[in-house]
């Protein structure tokens, strides 16, 4: 274990604001699907879902505070789904 | 040095006795070992099951089988070679065993998760034979599960998928160990550059286990669910897309090949240095090769759907891609050749079966180009051509690899040497089996002699009488290898260190290694292929 791994215990007051930070953007999710937004219905709702996902990955999952190796092997994860589905789309769009 | 106790004299936990011993074992080389007779099985089965599907084929007509049992067979054949033979064969064999040793590290990152991953494996192969005698009889949709038939079917589809999901987690905890043993583990003082290239490729193999195959797993689940509560997802009646099951299936199974052949290229590029006497050529490029194949290799899955309906644009993209992947491949087939060049070759079954790789792996590769172009594709889509072809790469390629494999390390796993001669003659058999078995095929396909048929029309007669001759001789061969090897357990000539004299860490170590691979301080080389020192022995011996 290298020193920027060293141990990193998250206080329960700051968990507890993160947790407050979801809750305000689940009651977002339900709050914009009751307003017609037109084509940007599905984005706004991928925005604030992968908000969510970031906070619960930066925090609760401890990414923020992981060593560089981590940090790029999740990168480069997150990069080959966005190509998988974007190179899905070579087809989908184009059909 | 020799008279360390091997790791078959040690177990790991200390205290285990017995049988107990090896299946509570956290020792990378034991489940190595465990492995390779698990492997063995499937390889056996599923040969014998190929020879059943050829015989029938020898002739127009029912021959052995009737057609519902056939389809069961190759459906058969494919699930166990896929996923309990070439996928986990060269890593789970000799991954385990050898990478580990090739870092100068005692055993993998994480023993237990190793261990863990066997009995998966083992489950997931207990449940593929269970699969077989309940319900309605195994799985007859070929190893790809395409939607809308494997929904429909009456068959034990559920449980066949299940099988292969459980192999699925199996192949990415193995993948996920090796890649934080590569990183967390390596000896110091061995830079990135310093891997053997084994090493490297297993380590590219790493990364696309754990990338891909939760793809698949996830989209053999969605085929169970469709099965039992009928959502939709691939029904277009229901607003599903039958393609989408294709490209989700695809994102795994086309890396999936490179998860087979990597490690495959990587056994090459240790055999062909070592029998040439020669640092290998371009040692660079073979890294960056096989990180590009990795990489690359999983951005061309849609080429398997260009008759599918898929958009042009998407054919067009894929065809492209696809011809990308065949640059970093000849990139390592030229620095195979280059390394023998002006080499002081010695001739050894291992570099005898690795020249054959080289061969028939070529051959595989560019009639891949014929696959990969869409024009040309057309023509031959799903026909023997693509069988053929196909074969030729995983067979030819990872099959005849692993057989390299084999007896490069036999003697480094169990200490004791084999029958050059017979190896030699299997070798032989084998290869010789294997072209009448293939070429045959290739022309049938652009005959139009669909696969996976049962029966066939008059004019493809002679072309099925003869690959059946050659699948013959090709199983002879194979057999007659395994035989081989076996018997050396018999005879028991022992091996030294460093038989072949290798210049990476596990020739250092003793044959079989002792429990902690080590004895003293591994020594690691500037570059991990600089036989000045072997060469130096070599003169002082002959002197």
């Amino acid at each position: 274990m290298n020193e920027h791994e060293s141990e990193h215990i998250l206080p329960y007051g700051f968990l507890a604001q993160i947790l407050a930070g979801l809750v305000l953007l689940t009651a977002v999710t339900v709050g914009v699907s009751y307003i017609d937004w037109g084509f940007l219905n599905v984005p706004i709702a991928l925005f604030v879902a992968s908000s969510k996902a970031t906070l619960v990955l930066l925090f609760f999952m401890h990414i923020k505070y992981e060593g560089m190796v981590i940090k790029v092997s999740f990168i480069s994860t997150m990069l080959v789904l966005a190509i998988l589905i974007s190179f899905t789309f070579w087809d989908v769009a184009f059909r | 040095m020799e008279q360390v106790k091997s790791f078959y004299e040690t177990p790991s936990p200390a205290g285990l006795t017995g049988i107990k011993a090896w299946l509570l074992t956290h020792d990378h080389k034991r489940l190595a070992l465990m492995y390779l007779w698990a492997v063995f099985f499937w390889l056996v089965l599923a040969v014998f099951l190929g020879m059943a599907l050829r015989l029938e084929l020898m002739f127009i007509g029912e021959t052995i089988m009737p057609p519902e049992i056939y389809n069961s067979f190759f459906t058969l054949h494919g699930v166990i070679m896929i996923f309990l033979f070439v996928i986990p064969a060269i890593p789970a064999i000799f991954g385990n065993f050898f990478l580990p040793i090739q870092i100068g590290a005692d055993d993998v990152f994480f023993p237990r998760l190793n261990l863990f991953s066997w009995y998966l494996y083992m489950f997931g192969g207990l449940l593929a034979v269970i699969s077989l005698f309940t319900g309605d009889g195994f799985a007859d949709t070929g190893w790809t599960f395409y939607v809308p038939f494997s929904v429909t079917t009456e068959t034990n589809v559920s449980l066949t998928v299940t099988a292969a999901f459980i192999l699925g987690m199996s192949s990415m905890l193995t993948g996920l160990n090796f890649v934080t043993t590569v990183h967390r583990m390596r000896v110091k003082g061995m830079g990135w550059l310093q891997i053997p290239l084994f090493t490297w490729s297993i380590y590219a193999t790493a990364w696309v286990q754990i990338l891909a195959t939760p793809v698949v797993s996830i989209t053999l689940v969605l085929v169970v669910l469709e099965r039992f509560l009928n959502i939709g997802l691939f029904d277009p009646a229901k607003g599903g897309d039958p393609l989408l099951y294709q490209h989700l299936f695809w994102m795994y199974s086309h890396p999936a090949v490179y998860i087979m052949i990597l490690p495959g290229m990587g056994i090459i590029s240790e055999i062909i240095p070592v029998f040439s006497r020669k640092a290998i050529f371009g040692y660079k490029g073979i890294v960056v090769s096989s990180m590009a194949i990795a990489i690359a290799g999983s951005l061309v899955w849609a080429h398997h759907m260009y008759t599918s309906g898929m958009s042009d644009v998407s054919v067009f993209v894929f065809s492209l891609l696809t011809y990308l992947v065949a640059i970093p491949t000849a990139v390592k087939v030229f620095s195979w050749v280059s390394t023998m060049y002006k080499g002081s070759i010695l001739m050894t079954p291992p570099l005898f079966m690795s020249l054959i790789f080289i061969y028939l792996f070529t051959v595989g590769g560019l009639t891949g180009l014929v696959l990969g172009a869409a024009g040309t594709d057309i023509h031959v889509h799903d026909t023997t051509f693509v069988v053929a072809h196909f074969h030729f790469t995983m067979f030819g390629g990872t099959g005849f690899a692993f057989f390299a494999g084999l007896h490069y390390w036999w003697p480094k796993m169990f200490g004791i040497m084999y029958d050059f001669k017979k190896a030699y003659i299997a070798a032989v058999l084998a290869t010789v089996g294997f072209i009448f078995h293939y070429i045959p095929m290739f022309i049938l396909g652009m005959q139009g002699m669909p696969r996976r048929y049962y029966d066939y029309l008059p004019h493809f007669e002679t072309g099925n009488f003869l690959a059946g001759f050659g699948g013959i001789l090709m199983v002879i061969g194979i057999m007659l290898m395994f035989i081989n090897l076996w018997a050396s357990f018999r005879v028991r000539e022992p091996a030294s260190a460093d038989p072949w004299g290798g210049t990476t860490l596990e020739w250092s170590v003793p044959s079989p290694p002792p429990l902690h691979n080590f004895v003293e301080e591994p020594k690691i080389l500037e570059y991990p292929y600089d036989f000045s020192g072997v060469l130096a022995r070599a003169a002082k011996n002959k002197g």
